[in-house]
């Protein structure tokens, strides 16, 4: 697998599947880069960077949007934090259209928006407190998140929806660290909305560096 | 991915359920939104008034608010931002969530008849009166960086860090500052995904009306918000009303208008029934 942002010779530090509607974590270390695969194609990846020195900071998407002036994620956006710092800045995106104001779907917000019956169905706020857990989050520290391969226009008058994922089989973003950063992810197991094509699959998730001689 | 047959047909009964949730929420909501409060129509008595407080321009503002309360915060100078964070005060780890606040409501705009959620399902805070329906609820508050962008100085009080004071003088630290909504911020998304700031949506004597729906801690930040292009720091105080208003009735407008707003306060009454004596 090449992309623009790849070394010629780059060292692998980690190359694995995150299952269907299955959380993961991993720490990025700065310098290294991040890349997210969307396997399968139309799979909201729900994303949240903490600092890995000091975990009270964390993503903002707020900042991030407020810091870039516009309302999406994609090549060239700095991924920042609470504390205005960039954590990570995207270099490289074959899909072009990511959000960051819809959030994670929880148990509790599936029922206000699908109705009581779908209370007891897995959703990505269990998987951030179940990974996050093992790194002493809790759901204090667990705040909206980036959504890679979600598509969530929000029009002029600010009519806001989720509808269909534009991500094809194999389309992948690519994020640098500037600095060591905690990543939790979930894939998200919605089944009540578009953004996973009503069927959740697996993706990959790839961290390299250039290799060192 | 090759699918089976009964799995294209959950998928297909999947998606004809969120379009019928979608026109419902879009197009054929059940209570149609009214239009904006007119700013002389809706004074409160004076009996109804708890107390008032007026926040310099800079400062912030800290307070409990009981189910059944309600805040006017009124943009006297019409230059103002009031940012606000919300939490449950029987357990702050229920609090405002700006994300599941818009995705739920079908809408990034707040007016009149829209409610503010928390993480866990439930409304904090419904919107009653609204006379501008210009608030923001994607671009967060100032920080001391968006400032000494703006200002070419430091030496300016800013939301982030007004927050991190409010939170400390509610028992709350660094990480239960959360992304925050700010009223009378015309801020608005273009056709290009571009940020607009539309001043012209901002008048002086806008205020807009919330009523608690539980019992919450509270902060309020009046800074100008980082996307006002003015490049002069000069915050102007906002004056803010306690009172008690109208006790909700069944036609409630914000628990009617929309078929998400009903499922919000059920559980709101679950909750309430099982902690909160009545």
């Amino acid at each position: 697998m090449t992309s623009p942002s790849m070394p010629a010779q780059p060292r692998i530090v980690l190359d694995m599947e995150i299952p269907a509607r299955a959380p993961w974590s991993a720490i990025v270390r700065k310098g290294q880069t991040l890349r997210i695969v969307d396997s399968h194609g139309q799979q909201a990846v729900d994303t949240l960077f903490y600092c890995a020195d000091d975990l009270q900071e964390r993503y903002s998407g707020q900042d991030t949007l407020r810091a870039q002036g516009s309302a999406y994620i994609s090549t060239g956006s700095a991924i920042v934090s609470n504390e205005g710092r960039t954590m990570l800045r995207v270099v490289a995106d074959s899909c072009g259209l990511h959000d960051t104001s819809a959030g994670a779907c929880s148990c509790e917000s599936n029922t206000v928006r699908f109705g009581h019956g779908t209370k007891y169905l897995h959703a990505c706020r269990e998987n951030f407190l179940i990974e996050g857990a093992k790194h002493g989050l809790s759901k204090r520290d667990i705040v909206p998140n980036l959504n890679f391969f979600m598509n969530v226009p929000i029009d002029p008058s600010g009519n806001f929806t989720v509808v269909d994922g534009v991500s094809k089989p194999d389309d992948y973003i690519e994020m640098v660290a500037e600095m060591d950063v905690l990543c939790l992810i979930s894939n998200c197991p919605q089944i009540n909305n578009p953004c996973n094509g009503f069927f959740p699959t697996p993706v990959r998730v790839v961290i390299f560096e250039a290799a060192k001689d | 991915m090759i699918l089976t047959p009964e799995q294209q047909a959950e998928i297909a009964a999947n998606k004809k359920r969120y379009d019928e949730l979608k026109a419902a929420g879009q197009g054929k909501a059940p209570r149609a939104l009214p239009a904006p409060t007119l700013r002389d129509s809706v004074p409160i008595e004076d009996t109804a008034i708890i107390d008032r407080e007026t926040i310099p321009g800079g400062w912030y503002w800290t307070t409990r608010l009981a189910r059944g309360e309600a805040l006017r915060l009124i943009n006297s100078s019409g230059l103002s931002c009031v940012s606000l964070l919300a939490w449950n005060s029987a357990d702050t780890s229920e609090r405002l969530n700006h994300a599941d606040t818009i995705k739920v409501q079908w809408a990034a705009s707040l007016r009149k008849g829209r409610v503010l959620l928390s993480d866990m399902g439930r409304v904090l805070f419904s919107i009653i009166e609204d006379t501008s329906a210009a608030h923001d609820t994607l671009a967060g508050g100032s920080t001391p960086a968006t400032n000494n962008a703006r200002y070419g100085t430091r030496d300016t009080r800013n939301t982030r860090d007004n927050f991190i004071l409010a939170a400390g003088k509610l028992g709350l630290d660094r990480r239960d500052v959360m992304p925050c909504v700010s009223f009378f911020a015309p801020v608005s998304v273009d056709a290009d995904g571009r940020f607009v700031w539309d001043a012209n949506r901002r008048h002086a004597g806008d205020f807009v009306d919330l009523r608690a729906e539980m019992d919450l801690l509270m902060a309020l930040s009046n800074c100008p918000h980082p996307l006002d292009p003015a490049t002069t720091y000069a915050p102007q105080p906002v004056e803010i009303i306690r009172y008690a208003p109208e006790p909700a009735g069944a036609d409630d407008l914000c628990r009617t208008a929309s078929a998400e707003a009903v499922r919000a306060f059920e559980n709101n009454a679950i909750f309430l029934n099982r902690s909160v004596a009545r």
